[in-house]
């Protein structure tokens, strides 16, 4: 099993150097992890170390391809207000 | 005559403050060893009277961050935004070296180099000490600063210690936890992201000790606040006064920017910046015997060039590629521009004061008068020297019988760009005149008829007599006119707001 990076990722470098595996590499249009070296950090981490970092929601799938870190997880902001206030600012 | 915005003039005593170094006053400074004091006055982000006349740059090779604050947005990418933690082009440190020295040699008022971002800086340790070590090498008459959140600062003062660099910025917003746990959704700390009270006591403790350490070596530290309203507004009367009791020579406080379209949890739940007159208070409330800085632009983690401006569009990469740098010859004509600056800033020490002579004569009369807010148009030098129309910022002094003192800058939106998009100009106008409330005049070097107009109905006076004068001679010329005219001895009438 692996974690895996999607294209929410910014590209922060912020997750590359805290793989006790190597296996996040810098790619177009973002970063990726390289499946065969992933070991979801078991036995290094108690926490898979990418996604404990990582600021963007969604941006980190889990081995089971759900995502580590779901909308409002990290920011705080109850998803429903995100969308809401997105919805408002198209409307401008 | 007494000045009490932050001090920076070595040479300036309290008493017959001169054009230029207003702002200053003997006493804040003159706690600091001369070694510090020199390494400050050339200094835009440290000094008042220096941003008038020097320049400083950010080159943004720091994208990783181990915290999340309340009001930034990890999704950085933004070529439009003014404001910390946004850029458009991240760099490896071999780039931002070719950067700054592009930009030193064609910006000879350059004197400082930072790194602020997008992330944190000392979370990025490679590519932020690379950039130094390189540009101590190549670049050894530019001063190297960087800011930090502080998490990894207590780990880093050594190798800090080792670098060229004068200056580190801390932002430190509270030393209460449960403050902070409204401010600080997690930290990542020791391989682990701890959400609430206990990251944020992490990272209190952290921001303490790197301070403690930073002022053991020498190191000079300015914080930084965020003054977010109704969360951490009263308490940072109690973090200046630590953070000054800790050693910390400068405090910053910052207005929270927040807007639901940069997607940060304050700006989408509605969380309100503080007034102009919020933060002056505060400001005023912190200052104390500490050193206060009012003239922050908060710029971008890529901004180059004077505080109040951004020239980084003219040196993107892919410009700079095409630039050829002859370094050493660039250091010899920077080196003659600091000279020239130097001698015209020495000059302006030495002339006599108009500002003081105006306002003494006024403190003779006996007339009780009452402080007056004016807003100036300069792009630099310390002079009234701007169009009104070609002003994207306006700085704020603050004129009474005792003294003429720079209180804060507003930004305004350009409205006469001189083209075709001339049709918006009205609102644009009248958004920037709503932008002045509470000042009572501006002074620019010229303005057009129809703001004349609408500034006069909003209750502002706009003056452009005073055009290439030092601004506080300016201000205190114009306030004494004022009160010559008996336009001062009752309180203001407030008028309402045309738009």
């Amino acid at each position: 099993m692996a974690y895996s990076i999607i294209e929410t990722c910014v590209n922060c470098w912020a997750c590359e150097p805290l793989c006790p595996s190597k296996a996040i590499f810098e790619d177009r249009p973002h970063f990726r992890i390289d499946a065969k070296k992933c070991t979801e950090c078991e036995g290094e981490f108690a926490d898979p170390q990418c996604a404990s970092i990582c600021p963007i929601e969604g941006a980190i799938l889990n081995g089971l391809a759900e995502n580590a870190n779901p909308p409002g997880s990290l920011t705080g902001i109850p998803p429903e207000r995100m969308q809401a206030a997105m919805a408002e600012i198209q409307a401008r | 005559m007494e000045l009490t915005v932050l001090g920076q003039d070595a040479s300036e005593q309290a008493g017959g403050c001169s054009s230029g170094s207003c702002g200053s006053s003997g006493d804040q400074m003159s706690h600091l060893p001369d070694e510090i004091r020199k390494k400050v006055e050339n200094h835009p982000c440290y000094s008042e009277e220096a941003h008038h006349h020097f320049a400083r740059m950010h080159v943004a090779v720091a994208p990783a961050c181990n915290i999340q604050c309340h009001y930034c947005n990890r999704k950085y990418d933004c070529a439009n935004e003014s404001r910390p933690g946004v850029v458009s082009e991240l760099l490896n440190p071999d780039q931002a070296v070719k950067k700054v020295m592009a930009v030193a040699a064609n910006i000879p008022q350059m004197t400082v180099l930072g790194i602020a971002g997008p992330g944190d800086p000392l979370a990025n340790p490679e590519r932020t000490f690379d950039t130094f070590q390189q540009l101590t090498e190549k670049a050894p008459d530019i001063k190297l600063c960087v800011s930090t959140n502080g998490l990894a600062l207590p780990a880093q003062v050594e190798e800090l210690s080792k670098h060229n660099i004068d200056h580190v910025t801390i932002t430190i917003n509270c030393v209460d936890p449960e403050i902070g746990a409204k401010i600080y959704p997690w930290v990542f700390w020791n391989n682990r992201r701890i959400k609430g009270k206990k990251g944020a006591k992490i990272l209190i403790r952290q921001q303490q000790k790197g301070l403690e350490m930073l002022v053991a070596k020498g190191i000079l530290v300015k914080v930084n606040s965020v003054m977010i309203p109704g969360v951490n507004d009263e308490h940072l009367k109690e973090v200046s006064r630590v953070v000054k009791e800790k050693g910390a020579f400068l405090h910053n406080v910052m207005p929270l920017i927040a807007e639901a379209e940069h997607g940060t949890f304050y700006g989408v739940m509605g969380q309100r910046g503080p007034t102009h007159d919020e933060l002056q208070v505060l400001q005023d409330d912190c200052s104390g015997d500490m050193n206060m800085m009012r003239h922050c632009r908060q710029c971008r983690a890529d901004a180059v060039g004077l505080l109040g401006e951004d020239r980084g569009d003219e040196f993107t990469m892919d410009k700079i590629e095409d630039m050829d740098i002859d370094y050493e010859a660039a250091m010899v004509a920077r080196a003659e521009v600091h000279a020239q600056i130097e001698k015209e800033r020495e000059a302006k020490r030495n002339a006599p004061s108009q500002a003081f002579v105006a306002l003494a004569d006024l403190q003779q009369s006996g007339k009780k008068t009452r402080p007056v807010l004016m807003a100036v148009a300069t792009s630099g030098g310390g002079v009234v020297n701007q169009h009104f129309g070609h002003a994207t910022e306006f700085l704020i002094y603050e004129a009474s019988p005792e003294d003429v003192r720079f209180i804060s800058h507003r930004k305004v939106e350009l409205y006469c760009s001189g083209g075709d998009t001339c049709g918006d100009a009205e609102t644009a106008l009248q958004k920037n005149i709503r932008t002045l409330e509470g000042c009572e005049a501006v002074l620019c070097s010229k303005i057009g008829y129809e703001p004349w107009g609408l500034l006069e109905e909003a209750g502002i006076q706009p003056n452009g007599e005073h055009a290439m004068e030092p601004i506080e001679d300016a201000v205190a010329a114009v306030y004494k006119e004022m009160a010559d005219g008996g336009l001062l001895d009752e309180p203001r009438q407030v008028v309402a707001a045309t738009a």
